[in-house]
C-alpha cells in the first residue's frame, strides 16, 4: 500500500447556535493514501463540507466543538498551533471551492494571486521566478494566452477559466493533497467535463491524492478509486468505486443510486425516490439518523431507531456499512437496483 | 401529438440593450438573448427546454410568461395574440400561466405563512371568500403532499423539497393551464429531486396540466418532456421527441451535451468516448457570424461562418439547425 | 478612463450649475422682500427703491440669476458713481447686513469650518474603523460588547448636549483645555489642536459610531467570502488575509460614505459651531437665517453644494482606481 497522507479518526464537529446545538461531523473516520481519490458522497447538510474545512483547519475553535484527530504532515490539525497549520496549507494539502465566482479576490490580478501562494512557502523567491511560476501554472491548466490572462482580474474570465485559475493557486506548491469541494457544481454540463478531465490530468501530473466532495455520484464514477458516503455527519458505507455501484451495501446507497439510475435511464413512469426529507442537523433521530426514512427499519423491530449502528466490514466484498441488516441482506441490496 | 397546442411563441426575439460606455453618447450594442425560437406547448403535454448559462432560456421563459416584452414576434395562448396585452388583460392572462421558479427559498417571501404564500395569487386573480380561500389553500397543499395542518407555518420551517412543493401550490392556486417551469429541481438533492419530477408528473395527469419545463439537466428533462428544445446561444439547435434528441442527436452541440454527462457507472467512464468541447460560450453581445456553434464546433468547415443553417430535417426525422448534422 | 473622467466631470459641472439656480430660485421666491432688508432700521420708500436698483433687484428673475452667475465669473459692480463698490470675482453677492460680501464673508469662515472638519473626520475615521475592526475581530466578546454600548450611548446625545458636557467637563470643570477657539494652524499648530480639540470630540462621539457599524458590518460580511477562505487555505498570515483581503474590500464602501460625509461636514458644522462660538461657516448661514440674509444663504449653501458634489466626485474617481471591475471598460 501507498503512503499515507491523511488519517482522519473519529471526527466530531458541532456548532452552537441560537436554535440548538448543529451537530455537522458525527465520528467519521478515513484514511487518504499518495495518488488515490477519495469520493465523498452526501446530500446537503450531511457534513462532507464541514470536514473538508476541518481538514485545512479553517474552522474557528472558538465557534465549533471539535473532537477525534486529523493527522495531516505529521501534524494533528485540531491541536496544532495556527503557526503549524499554517505551514501544512497549500503545501500538504491546497483546496478547491465550489464556486469559483466568489473564491477569488476581486482586487488583485490572477497573476498575483497565483505568486502569492508560491511564495508563501517560497518565501525566498525573487518577483521574476515567481512571475514565470505563475505563468507555468496559467499554462497547465489551461487558459489561452497565459502572458495575457496573467495581468487580468478575476471579472474578466468565465466561470470554468476561474476554476481552473483556482487549481492552479491550489497546485502551486505541489500538495500531497487536494481537497475539491464540489469543484463542478456551479459550472455547465460541458465545461464540468473539461474541468475534471483537467483535475484527472494534473493529478497525473502532480501525484497528488484528491479528496473529491460531490452530491454527485455521476462524477463520483468517473474519477474516484474509493467512496465513502455520509448522511447526517456519519459514514453510511465506505467501498470501492465498482463496488459501490455494482452492490451497494447500505439501504441509503441503494435509494441513492436508485434515484439517480432512473433519472439516467428510464423514460417515463414514476422515479425510484427516497421517501421523506433529510433530518434537522439540530434534532437527529435516534439510533440509526437514516432509519426515518429507510424502506427496512419497520421490519427490525425498533432495533434501527434505538441503536446505532457501527461501521463494519462485509467479507465478501470488502466495503464496510453502518447497518443493522446481516451479511446476506445487505449483500442482496444490489441487486434490486435498477440496472440498464 | 395529437392534442391541441395551447401555448404558441412565433419568431420571439429578445435582445436586451448594454449601457453606453462612450463620452456622453449612447451605445447600440444589444446582448442579443432570445433570436428567433418558435414553440408550441401541446395540452396535458410538457415541452423541455435544454441549454447551458447564457443561452437565452430563462428569458424564453421570461418571454413565454409575459413578464417580458419581447422585442419582436408573437406569444399565443389559447390561438390569441397577447404579445402586447396590458393591465387588467394581461392579468386574466395570468391566472392561465404561472411560473415556478429554481430557488424556493429566494421565491418564497420568508415573512408569510404558506397559507398566505399559497393564498395571495387567489386575491389578486379571482374573487374569493376569506374561508373558502382557507379551505382552497388546504386542499392544495394536500394535492402537492404537503402536510394542510402547516398552513400558519414559515417557509424556513421546511426543507428545500417541501418547499418548492409550496412553490408549486402557489402556482396551481389560480387553476392555470400552463405552467412554466425554469430548473424546479436543480437546486434540490438528488432524491428529492425525484420526489418532485413524480408529482409535477401525478399532477399533470390528474389535473391535465401543459408543462414548459427548462433545465440545464438532460437526464431531468429527458424523463418528464414530450418534446424538447436544446438551445445555444438565443437560438434552438435541435429540436423533436426525447427519442430522436437522446438516441439520435444530430447537431454536435447536442451531442456534446449529452456525452458530457457523467455517468454513474464506473464501468461506463472508462469505455465511453467523451466529446469534450474546447472553450466558453462566446459573447451574446457579439454572436459569431454563419452558425453560432461554429467557435467550438469540431465538425465546422466554411459554410459555417457564411451561412447560418436553418432549424429544418435533413434527414434524421427531426429538425436540425446544422449544415453538416451526424 | 479619461473618457469615464471626463463624463463625471462634465456631469458635476452640469449638476452645480442645477443646484446654483435651484437655490437662487428657492430663496428668490421667498415672501422677504431683499431691497427692504438692504437698508436697516431708518428707511424710507424710496431709499428701498434707490437699493432695489441699485442691486438689481427690479430686473426679472432670470436676468438677476445672469447676473449672479456672471458675478461669479467675473465679479461684480453694485451702483454708480459715489456708492459704487465692487465683490471681486467669485462674487457671489454683498451682504447688506454685514456690510460686506460674501465671497470675503465666506473666506473669513471657511478656515475655521476648515479646521474643524479635517480635524473632525481624521479622528472619527481613526475610532469608527479601529473601533469597528477591533469589533469584527472580537466578534460576540466583550470588546465587541464594549464597544457596542459605547457607540448606542454616543450615537443617543443630542450634539448640543454632548458638546455642551464636554465643555463642562474639559474647560469648567477640570480646566484641562482653554475655551474653544480659532487659531490659524500656521501660526500655532499645538494651539489649533488644542483649541479645537472639543468640536473635533463632539463630531467624532456623534460621526463614529455609524463608521463603526460599517467598517464591523462590511468586514463580518467579506470574512465570510470564499476568497477569504481561500487565502488563508493559501497559507498566508492572518494579519495578510485581513490586510490584502478583507480590509480592503470592507473599507471601499466606508471611503464613499466617507467622502460624503467629509464633504457635508465643510458646508458647516452648524451645531458645533454655535455652541463654542467659533465663527465658521455654519454659524454664517444660522446668523444669515435669523437676518434673512439672502445673499449669504445662497452663497453659503451653494459653498456646501459644491463640497458635497465635488468630494462626491472624488470618491467615485477614487473607486475606479482601487475597483478594477469598475476601472477596466472594455
Amino acid at each position: 500500500m501507498s503512503e499515507l497522507v491523511l488519517q482522519v479518526k473519529d471526527l466530531k464537529v458541532s456548532f452552537s447556535t441560537v436554535d440548538g446545538v448543529v451537530q455537522a461531523v458525527n465520528g467519521i473516520s478515513f484514511d487518504v493514501r499518495k495518488g488515490q481519490t477519495l469520493g465523498i458522497v452526501g446530500e446537503s447538510g450531511s457534513g462532507k463540507s464541514v470536514t473538508a474545512s476541518a481538514i485545512m483547519g479553517l474552522i474557528n475553535r472558538n465557534s465549533a466543538d471539535m473532537s477525534g484527530s486529523i493527522l495531516l504532515g505529521g501534524l494533528d490539525v485540531l491541536t496544532a498551533q495556527e503557526r503549524e497549520i499554517r505551514a501544512l496549507r497549500g503545501r500538504e494539502a491546497a483546496m478547491v471551492f465550489q464556486d469559483p465566482m466568489s473564491a477569488l479576490n476581486p482586487y488583485y490580478t490572477v497573476g498575483k494571486q497565483i505568486a502569492e501562494a508560491y511564495e508563501v512557502h517560497h518565501p525566498n523567491s525573487s518577483k521574476k521566478e515567481r512571475q514565470l511560476v505563475a505563468l507555468d501554472m496559467l499554462a497547465k491548466v489551461g487558459l489561452p494566452k497565459p502572458s495575457e490572462c496573467i495581468d487580468e482580474y478575476p471579472h474578466q474570465f468565465s466561470g470554468g477559466m476561474r476554476q481552473r485559475i483556482v487549481i492552479a493557486i491550489a497546485l502551486v506548491n505541489n500538495p500531497r493533497l487536494l481537497i475539491a469541494d464540489e469543484p463542478t457544481t456551479a459550472l455547465d454540463v460541458t465545461v464540468q467535463a473539461q474541468i475534471l478531465e483537467l483535475m484527472m490530468s494534473l493529478q497525473q501530473e502532480f501525484g497528488s491524492a484528491i479528496i473529491l466532495i460531490t452530491h454527485d455520484l455521476g462524477v463520483v464514477a468517473e474519477v474516484a478509486d474509493e467512496v465513502m458516503v455520509m448522511y447526517a455527519g456519519q459514514t453510511m458505507e465506505s467501498s470501492k468505486v465498482q463496488t459501490l455501484f455494482d452492490a451497494p451495501s447500505h439501504p441509503y446507497t441503494r435509494g441513492l443510486l436508485g434515484s439517480v439510475r432512473s433519472l439516467d435511464n428510464s423514460e417515463r413512469g414514476a422515479l425510484h425516490t427516497i421517501a421523506g426529507n433529510p433530518p434537522s442537523m439540530i434534532s437527529l433521530p435516534g439510533g440509526c439518523p437514516f432509519h426515518p426514512r429507510c424502506e427496512f427499519a419497520a421490519s427490525m423491530n425498533g432495533l434501527c431507531s434505538s441503536v446505532q449502528p457501527t461501521l463494519r466490514v462485509l467479507p465478501t466484498t470488502g466495503s464496510e456499512s453502518a447497518c443493522h441488516l446481516n451479511d446476506d441482506q445487505l449483500l442482496s441490496l444490489g441487486r434490486g437496483v435498477i440496472h440498464d | 401529438m395529437t392534442s391541441p397546442v395551447v401555448l404558441e411563441a412565433k419568431n420571439l426575439v429578445k435582445y436586451f440593450p448594454t449601457v453606453s460606455k462612450g463620452l456622453l453618447q449612447r451605445s447600440t450594442d444589444s446582448v442579443k438573448a432570445v433570436d428567433g425560437v418558435s414553440v408550441q406547448v401541446r395540452a396535458g403535454q410538457t415541452l423541455g427546454v435544454v441549454g447551458e448559462s447564457g443561452c437565452g432560456k430563462s428569458t424564453l421563459a421570461r418571454l413565454l410568461m409575459r413578464l417580458l416584452p419581447p422585442t419582436s414576434g408573437t406569444v399565443l395562448l389559447d390561438g390569441a395574440d397577447i404579445t402586447s396585452l396590458t393591465g387588467r388583460e394581461l392579468r386574466a392572462v395570468r391566472a392561465k400561466i404561472q411560473m415556478v421558479f429554481q430557488d424556493p427559498v429566494a421565491s418564497l417571501n420568508p415573512r408569510h405563512s404558506v397559507g398566505q404564500i399559497i393564498g395571495t395569487p387567489l386575491k389578486f386573480l379571482k374573487e374569493n371568500s376569506a374561508s373558502g380561500a382557507k379551505e382552497h389553500v388546504q386542499e392544495l397543499m394536500a394535492l402537492v403532499g404537503l402536510n394542510p395542518e402547516h398552513y400558519n407555518r414559515y417557509p424556513h420551517e421546511f426543507s428545500g423539497g417541501q418547499r418548492q412543493r409550496i412553490g408549486i401550490a402557489r402556482a396551481l392556486a389560480v387553476g392555470p393551464q400552463v405552467i412554466v417551469a425554469d430548473e424546479p429541481v436543480s437546486a434540490l438533492d438528488v432524491s428529492i429531486q425525484a420526489q418532485v419530477l413524480n408529482l409535477m408528473e401525478k399532477l399533470q395527469r390528474d389535473l391535465g396540466l401543459s408543462y414548459v419545463f427548462i433545465a440545464h439537466d438532460l437526464s431531468v428533462v429527458r424523463h418528464i418532456a414530450d418534446e424538447i428544445i436544446v438551445m445555444y446561444l438565443g437560438k434552438v439547435v435541435e429540436s423533436g421527441t426525447p427519442k430522436d434528441v437522446y438516441s439520435a442527436p444530430s447537431h454536435p452541440y447536442t451531442q456534446a451535451l449529452l456525452s458530457a454527462i457523467p455517468l454513474a457507472d464506473p464501468r461506463a467512464a472508462g469505455t465511453h468516448k467523451r466529446m469534450v468541447l474546447t472553450g466558453d460560450v462566446p459573447s451574446p453581445i457579439d454572436p459569431p457570424s454563419g452558425c453560432r456553434f461554429r467557435t467550438r464546433c469540431p465538425r465546422a468547415q466554411d459554410l459555417c461562418a457564411l451561412e447560418e443553417p436553418a432549424l429544418i430535417d435533413r434527414g434524421q426525422g427531426h429538425p436540425v439547425a446544422c449544415h453538416f448534422p451526424g | 478612463m479619461i473618457a469615464y473622467l471626463t463624463r463625471r466631470i462634465l456631469f458635476a459641472g452640469v449638476l452645480l450649475l442645477a443646484v446654483s439656480l435651484f437655490t437662487f430660485l428657492v430663496f428668490a421666491l421667498l415672501p422677504t422682500d431683499p431691497a427692504a432688508l438692504t437698508c436697516g432700521k431708518v428707511c424710507t420708500p424710496e431709499r428701498i427703491e434707490a437699493n432695489r436698483t441699485r442691486l438689481g433687484y427690479d430686473q426679472p428673475l432670470l436676468t438677476q440669476y445672469g447676473k449672479f452667475l456672471k458675478g461669479i465669473v467675473g465679479g461684480r459692480t453694485y451702483g454708480e458713481g459715489q456708492g459704487e463698490f465692487t465683490c471681486g470675482a467669485p462674487s457671489l453677492g454683498y451682504s447688506f447686513s454685514q456690510k460686506d460680501c460674501v465671497t470675503s464673508l465666506i473666506a473669513r469662515t471657511l478656515p475655521v469650518t476648515g479646521s474643524i472638519a479635517i480635524g473632525g473626520f481624521v479622528l472619527w475615521m481613526i475610532f469608527g474603523i479601529g473601533l469597528g475592526m477591533v469589533s469584527a475581530l472580537k466578534r460576540g466578546r466583550w470588546p465587541d460588547r464594549l464597544i457596542s454600548i459605547v457607540s448606542v450611548v454616543g450615537l443617543s446625545f443630542p450634539t448640543f448636549f454632548l458638546a455642551l458636557l464636554l465643555l463642562f467637563i474639559f474647560v469648567i470643570w477640570s480646566q484641562f483645555l482653554p475655551f474653544p477657539s480659532y487659531v490659524s494652524p500656521t501660526e500655532d499648530f499645538f494651539g489649533w489642536c488644542q483649541a479645537l480639540l472639543l468640536p473635533w470630540l463632539t463630531i467624532t462621539i456623534i460621526s463614529s459610531p455609524y463608521y463603526i457599524r460599517l467598517t464591523r458590518f462590511g468586514m463580518l460580511e467579506t470574512m465570510n467570502e470564499d476568497y477569504v477562505r481561500l487565502g488563508i487555505a493559501k497559507g498566508l498570515k492572518r494579519w495578510t488575509v485581513l490586510r490584502k483581503y478583507v480590509l480592503r474590500s470592507a473599507l471601499i464602501p466606508i471611503v464613499t460614505v466617507a467622502g460624503l460625509d467629509f464633504g457635508a461636514t465643510l458646508g458647516g458644522a452648524v451645531f458645533t459651531e454655535s455652541i463654542f462660538s467659533l465663527p465658521g461657516m455654519g454659524r454664517l448661514s444660522i446668523k444669515a437665517v435669523s437676518d434673512s440674509d439672502l445673499p449669504v444663504l445662497v452663497g453659503t449653501t451653494l459653498v456646501a453644494a459644491t463640497f458635497i458634489v465635488l468630494f462626491n466626485l472624488l470618491t467615485d474617481i477614487f473607486y475606479g482606481f482601487v475597483d478594477p471591475r469598475v476601472r477596466i471598460h472594455k
